[in-house]
């Protein structure tokens, strides 16, 4: 069984030493308690998990971002979340949470793929939807969204272009995002042209 | 090779006429509109010949951005959606949903509900295996002979889902802290004369295809995935328990009331394509079982737990991760809500196609160009799930 949260803690302590760890609590319903690893020491944490004959956690279930824009008092940050499980010993998760800055040059993650080949489409699926690079990926290239596509999708910023599936309507939300955005046409020109149909 | 290469230059013979044709690596792209990928998947495949060299899967053509609708609608709202991500288990994706936001809001699932997710999950185990074993013979050449006997039982299913929910396919049958729909008597009666019958459609088809030498042929010793590596590409589902991992999250996290039932978890030994064939048939057995002692056991009460509001539902703020065993492995629903707990802040779903796909190309390497079509179809993609 998986000792409780703060013995885990204190373990994965010993095994990186001057890693920062701290214990992130979910509801109370949930019962899943997680650490927050610092990105530096997140590989030797993992690879602990990983070898550590207590843990044996064999088997990386899922890999996802998580956006947390800038607050007014905080900056934001990007989190991914890796739920690793054992296999061997059938019990589970351990879950690791790493933060990197929202900028996409800074946005930088060290990979688990080396430890978990089932990392791989995971990652490179954060990748291409939420900019995080992972250093140490084999392959990170985009895989859900075309090679030639610029944004990230599931950051909570992100505006989808206007020049496709473009609707124009006069009161419409569109129309609005495309005054206030210099829009496609210019504004008095698209209504006229749609007034006189 | 080389020596003999060397030796027509030095002669100044140009290979043509000495009878040595220079042979090149040839790139093929597979898809992505193509009968064998099952939907709109690619593969760029590199041949030597007929034999496969190097093999990198191409998605993202039916990609919707699912996650994203989903955080922008309140956390009922998403729930026909889960059924799009695999059409073919509608019934698991919504259980699999429901139970991710049942443990981050804390609700309790009355008994009969439990019992009847278990019939319709297992009926749906059916309905999925079967079809993936016809599909699976379709690519290796039996032109739609067995999807037109698993197309038939699947009818069955198909009509008793419809009585029950109101669709075939896109049933939307789950709701937080139960289902929407009480089982009759007729429908009960419509599952058990399903279940009395299958054991004898499950003989007639492997009579037809277990023993089969052209199946044998194209499936023994083909696309073989060692045990570690499928643990360590967290491969789940039939395709890792045809390796031997003997994981099922039905035993591992004995949601719903799977604790109490009595059921075997078949494994394979050689993890080779015939294993991931057999081990549908012998999971559909299971399932024969596990629907024999639901249906017996189907207790009186409430299906819906009483203090679940339909409307304006909330969900303390939190993460968890919730996850069930669907016919093609873990699905895994991650969900993150705010403060205000009305709609999800974060979604994410963890698909068990697309990372069983991961090791698609460990599997094919070496084997001839016919055989990745084959080693596909016995991974049992849908590809509504692959993209979402």
């Amino acid at each position: 069984m998986i000792p409780a949260i703060e013995q885990l803690r204190e373990a994965t302590l010993v095994a990186a030493p001057g890693a920062s760890v701290e214990v992130v609590a979910s509801t109370p319903a949930v019962q899943q308690l997680s650490l927050l690893v610092d990105r530096e020491h997140l590989f030797a944490v993992a690879k602990f998990f990983k070898q550590e004959a207590r843990f044996q956690m064999d088997f990386c279930s899922c890999v996802t971002g998580v956006d947390y824009p800038a607050k007014a008092d905080k900056p934001g940050f990007i989190e991914v979340v890796y739920h690793l499980y054992s296999v061997a010993q059938k019990h589970g998760p351990i879950i690791l949470k790493v933060r990197a800055p929202r900028e996409l040059a800074q946005c930088e993650v060290p990979s688990l793929t080396p430890l978990w080949r089932g990392c791989e489409f995971q990652e490179r699926e954060a990748y291409d939807l939420f900019g995080v690079r992972f250093t140490g990926h084999p392959d990170l290239r985009r895989i859900l969204m075309w090679d030639e596509f610029t944004d990230h999708p599931l950051r909570k910023d992100y505006q989808p272009p206007l020049d496709y599936e473009w609707e124009p309507t006069p009161h419409g939300e569109t129309l609005a995002r495309a005054r206030q955005m210099g829009g496609l046409m210019p504004p008095s020109a698209s209504a006229e042209k749609l007034g006189s149909k | 090779m080389i020596q003999a290469q060397s030796a027509i230059e030095s002669s100044g013979v140009t290979p043509s006429t000495a009878g040595i044709i220079e042979t090149q690596t040839l790139e093929v792209s597979i898809g992505p509109q193509h009968p064998s990928t099952h939907g709109v998947f690619r593969m760029d495949v590199v041949i030597d010949g007929e034999v496969v060299v190097k093999l990198k899967p191409v998605m993202g053509y039916l990609h919707r951005n699912h996650e994203q609708l989903a955080e922008k609608m309140t956390w009922l709202d998403s729930m026909p959606y889960t059924d799009r991500l695999d059409y073919f288990n509608s019934m698991a994706n919504n259980w699999a949903y429901a139970l991710s936001v049942e443990k981050l809001a804390g609700i309790k699932v009355p008994e009969r509900a439990e019992y009847i997710r278990v019939i319709v999950a297992e009926l749906t185990r059916l309905l999925n295996h079967t079809v993936a074993i016809g599909f699976l013979l379709n690519d290796m050449g039996a032109w739609f002979t067995p999807v037109l006997y698993a197309f038939r039982e699947r009818e069955k299913i198909v009509d008793l889902f419809e009585a029950v929910s109101g669709s075939r396919m896109m049933c939307n049958y789950y709701r937080f802290g139960g289902v929407r729909v009480d089982f009759d008597e007729k429908m009960l009666a419509m599952a058990r004369d399903i279940v009395e019958r299958y054991p004898q459609f499950l003989d007639e088809f492997e009579k037809l295809l277990t023993e089969n030498e052209v199946l044998l042929a194209r499936t023994q010793r083909i696309g073989i995935l060692p045990r570690e590596q499928a643990i360590n590409g967290s491969i789940t589902g039939p395709v890792a328990r045809a390796s031997g991992v003997d994981y099922d999250i039905r035993k591992v996290d004995k949601y719903g009331v799977y604790g109490g039932l009595d059921f075997r978890v078949p494994l394979g030994e050689v993890g080779d394509t015939y294993d991931r064939y057999y081990i549908r048939i012998l999971e559909m057995r299971e399932a024969i079982k596990i629907l024999q002692q639901a249906l017996c056991g189907l207790p009186s009460g409430p299906i819906i737990a009483p203090e679940v509001k339909l409307r304006n539902f909330r969900v303390p703020a939190g993460d968890g991760y919730g996850r069930i065993e669907t016919p093609k492995g873990e699905l895994g629903f991650y969900l993150v809500a705010d403060e205000t707990g009305k709609m999800p802040y974060r979604y994410h779903v963890r698909p068990p196609c697309f990372i069983n796909l991961t090791l698609l190309e460990d599997m094919c390497l070496g084997h001839k160009l016919a055989d990745t079509v084959v080693i596909l179809g016995s991974i049992d993609i849908v590809l509504g799930e692959v993209d979402r």
